[in-house]
């Protein structure tokens, strides 16, 4: 569960299929932006060096729209997710 | 204003929702609606149905976004979004939109520009069924240029 000292991140559609996750709980120890926190999970290798910018993501910061500079704080749900492709 | 946006999994009847938009109020002079279908050929040919997946929580609150800026743009008196996610079939439906406004033009702009601004920022995924294949569908530049040219 996230709580203030954890940042809950979210994988949606290619994404979660390839990195075989759909959820993860990461303690927040020190101050990041949604694109730092890309580039560490990027470097757990394997299909997961594709979020250093092998292929375009988009991330949600709780639920909007945001961007790699975006600040992250305890409790918030982050979200990296191909492009969208309803309709 | 008023409108109603679902996320769902069952089909929808577009006269029930059609009807459901009359009840706008006698200042509405028009309705225009669209209805998104499952075609045989995107980016696989041979299409035999989809996959379709969302962010539930944030596609309801952008798919309210966009029709809270169409409502600020153009004459808007109730809206309504029913988008289908799961598994569907050849020739199923997959998204209606439908905008009740005082005249045609606000109508037909305003339902546009909603179903061209949710296919490039409402958190919805295709993938593509086709035989033993599956295949993700990618975002078209066509479906980019179609949204921005509403800015």
């Amino acid at each position: 569960m996230a709580d203030d000292t954890t940042l809950t991140v979210r994988f949606f559609a290619r994404l979660r299929e390839e990195l075989q996750t759909d959820t993860l709980t990461l303690p927040l120890d020190t101050p990041t932006t949604a694109g730092q926190l890309l580039s560490t999970l990027a470097q757990k290798g394997g299909p997961w060096a594709q979020l250093a910018g092998g292929q375009p993501v988009m991330i949600a910061v709780n639920q909007a729209m945001a961007k790699p500079d975006t600040p992250l704080n305890g409790g918030d749900e982050v979200a990296f997710f191909p492009p969208v492709t309803g309709g | 204003m008023n409108y109603s946006v679902s996320v769902q999994h069952q089909d929808f009847d577009v006269a029930e929702e059609y009807q459901a938009l009359r009840d706008s109020g006698a200042g509405t002079g028009a309705i225009a609606t669209f209805t998104g279908l499952v075609r045989d050929s995107g980016d696989l040919q041979g299409v035999t149905g989809l996959f379709l997946e969302h962010y539930p929580g944030m596609t309801e609150q952008v798919v309210t976004g966009l029709i809270a800026e169409a409502s600020t743009r153009w004459d808007v008196r109730k809206a309504r979004v029913v988008h289908r996610v799961g598994r569907l079939a050849l020739c199923d439906q997959i998204v209606f939109v439908g905008v009740c406004s005082a005249h045609r033009g606000d109508a037909f702009a305003a339902c546009a520009f909603i179903m061209d601004a949710l296919k490039t920022s409402a958190p919805f995924w295709k993938k593509e069924l086709s035989g033993e294949e599956e295949h993700w569908v990618g975002q078209r530049d066509s479906d980019l240029a179609r949204h921005r040219d509403w800015e």
